[in-house]
């Protein structure tokens, strides 16, 4: 065994001590400060459960169109959005959208600023990256239990679970695609004049977004891999199927709602990654990193 | 108080004057830079301190309305020099005035200010924006300057049509041919309208018989718009093709300067001697500059004074004078065969 060099017993009572001190006297002035974001996921889930099945099936489909010009995205989107009605799963399915797309919103509108902070100075790449490494890897029970006794159970805790987890991808793909702009083309358009405004919009982020959207298409995957566990503490949704069909042992319902996940991702994938194609096609890129 | 004014005043007619430019790369330039003005050689530096040096003392003038050359191998620091001159690079030591202002005590925005104004660049591996269409790239440099769309889409229609390509303005750059890019990268700094463009190894992507067009359609340009053109080149003969003036960079520091004709005639040293030896004199060479000068009997044929070697040397089978003329068709003086081979003759040191 390992010698016991220092007592640890300590450190821990001063960070649980600390925690229930937070959740004590903090715990309200947090749970307003994270009203927005539940105030974004309600309107999202209310408008995508309001809306008729059939125009989300057209609105989604007339997307997959969009994203390809070809008929064969159309079809899979259109299959995949029949079998999550046949089976009964429409409102989960709308309620795990939900999720992932507010959490994606809230990553984008979080991710790309830091992406952009980050491409421009070593030392904050240096102070990011490893805080990055360590939103991925952390297993995510050890930053749910104390979200939830900061904010209780229920959505906000799922949410911030789910942003946290797929957030990082978004900025590491940002800080990359900044900074793998050519050279050449950043070097003229400082010739002309521009000043750091003008380059970032009208030449780095532009030329940047076919790797930005390749990290948006990262975060709405991994926010898809939360839901289980984000239905743990009241996410509600797909995930909750899932949940209920393992405790029950009703091997089916845990099947064709795990199913349900796999083709929300799939439709999420195929349509940010065909647009993200679409994109590099009209920049030039396409030929250049195929 | 006097000499200053004076020196100001000689200046202010330069379009570009570098003083004693030095450029050291790498985390302590000054303690290389005062290695070097010690009078270390730039290979010495390197090993002792391991900076390398990019310029080394360079001091240039460049006066309106020339095509000026920089003309070096690879690693003689000419991309180095042209950046000096918008400060995309900023000189270790030294003093450079465009226009009659000192270019390194601008602040940021009016360095900003002056790379919008006063010089344009056009660049060897283009730096198009490729997300933008042909027109978008042209009109780039007047809307970063702040120019409302219709005005600046206008103006760029008017060069991308003075340049050749009308037709492309909604085109994408990867649609066109490197010649086609290279043409919109001089349309965008010509729609800028600058008295100074800057134009490193504009041409040296390019296929020669393009590059050669494109050599051409600059003289032309240059002669219309009577622009003040600084170009790189690694290319000896595009250098007497299109200069004005030339100097010639060697470890970054000026070995020669002067007149094409100058270099070649009278190369300063072996390096310069070496690049003259491969190139084309006859036709790098200008009648004028070798003709017996004044006034003499009217020969039977006659040249413009702008004609080259090679374009006498058929007259000669004829006739033993052949009389130069200017615009205006009075003679200005005469050459015969002798003169024309003696030019023509590889320069021996000692001889002649």
């Amino acid at each position: 065994m390992f010698p016991e060099l220092i007592d640890t017993r300590p450190l821990r009572r001063a960070i649980d001590d600390g925690l229930n001190w937070v959740v004590r006297n903090w715990g309200d002035e947090f749970e307003a400060a994270a009203y927005p974001l539940l105030m974004l996921l309600k309107a999202i889930e209310d408008l995508l459960i309001a809306t008729p099945w059939w125009l989300i099936m057209a609105i989604l489909v007339g997307i997959a169109w969009l994203a390809t010009r070809n008929w064969k995205l159309p079809v899979v989107v259109l299959v995949s959005l029949l079998f999550l009605g046949m089976m009964d799963l429409w409102k989960d399915a709308m309620t795990t959208m939900a999720l992932m797309i507010a959490a994606t919103i809230t990553a984008i509108v979080i991710s790309i600023p830091v992406g952009v902070w980050m491409s421009r100075s070593l030392t904050v790449r240096n102070v990011i990256t490893p805080v990055l490494d360590l939103m991925q890897t952390l297993p995510s029970f050890v930053y749910l239990i104390p979200t939830v006794m900061i904010f209780g159970p229920g959505k906000i805790p799922a949410l911030i679970a789910t942003i946290v987890y797929a957030a990082p991808p978004l900025v590491r793909l940002t800080d990359l695609g900044l900074r793998s702009v050519d050279p050449a083309v950043m070097e003229a358009s400082r010739a002309f004049g521009t000043n750091p405004r003008q380059r970032l919009l009208g030449v780095q982020i532009p030329l940047a977004l076919p790797t930005i959207l390749a990290g948006i298409n990262q975060t709405t995957m991994m926010a898809l891999a939360m839901v289980v566990i984000a239905s743990m503490i009241g996410a509600g949704g797909l995930g909750y199927q899932v949940l209920q069909g393992i405790g029950r042992l009703e091997v089916s319902r845990g099947l064709f709602a795990g199913l349900g996940i796999v083709v929300l991702a799939i439709i999420f994938d195929r349509i940010t990654q065909s647009f993200g194609k679409q994109l590099q096609g009209r920049i030039g890129l396409a030929e250049a990193r195929s | 108080m006097n000499a200053i004014d004076i020196q100001a005043d000689t200046r202010s007619d330069l379009a570009i004057a570098m003083r004693g430019v030095t450029k050291i790369f790498g985390e302590k330039p000054q303690e290389a830079l005062a290695l070097l003005q010690s009078g270390r050689s730039k290979a010495e530096v390197q090993a002792e301190t391991n900076h390398v040096v990019g310029l080394d003392n360079v001091s240039l003038d460049i006066a309106r309305g020339q095509i000026f050359v920089v003309m070096g191998l690879s690693g003689s620091g000419k991309s180095t020099l042209i950046r000096h001159v918008n400060r995309l690079i900023e000189p270790t030591a030294g003093e450079i005035v465009v226009n009659g202002t000192d270019v390194l005590k601008m602040s940021l925005d009016e360095l900003r200010i002056y790379r919008r104004t006063q010089v344009a660049m056009v660049f060897q591996k283009f730096g198009l924006l490729p997300h933008r269409s042909v027109i978008d790239n042209v009109a780039y440099g007047l809307e970063v300057r702040g120019v409302g769309r219709q005005e600046r889409l206008t103006e760029a229609a008017k060069w991308i049509e003075t340049v050749g390509l009308a037709g492309y303005e909604q085109s994408q750059p990867r649609q066109l041919s490197g010649g086609q890019q290279q043409r919109v990268g001089l349309a965008r700094a010509l729609a800028l309208d600058t008295d100074i463009i800057l134009m490193d190894e504009a041409f040296s992507a390019l296929d020669p018989l393009i590059r050669s067009g494109m050599q051409d359609q600059l003289i032309d340009l240059q002669k219309s718009l009577g622009k003040t053109i600084l170009f790189i080149t690694h290319d000896f003969d595009e250098a007497l093709k299109i200069g004005d003036r030339i100097a010639v960079l060697k470890d970054g520091a000026v070995q020669q300067e002067g007149k094409p004709e100058d270099i070649v005639l009278r190369p300063a040293n072996e390096h310069i001697e070496e690049f003259v030896r491969e190139v084309n004199k006859a036709r790098a060479i200008h009648v004028r500059s070798i003709m017996e000068k004044g006034e003499h009997e009217l020969c039977e044929q006659a040249v413009s004074k702008d004609a080259r070697c090679e374009d006498v040397l058929p007259l000669f089978a004829e006739h033993q004078w052949v009389g130069v003329v200017d615009e205006s068709g009075h003679q200005i003086g005469r050459v015969t065969a002798k003169q024309v081979i003696k030019a023509l003759a590889r320069y021996t040191p000692g001889v002649g």
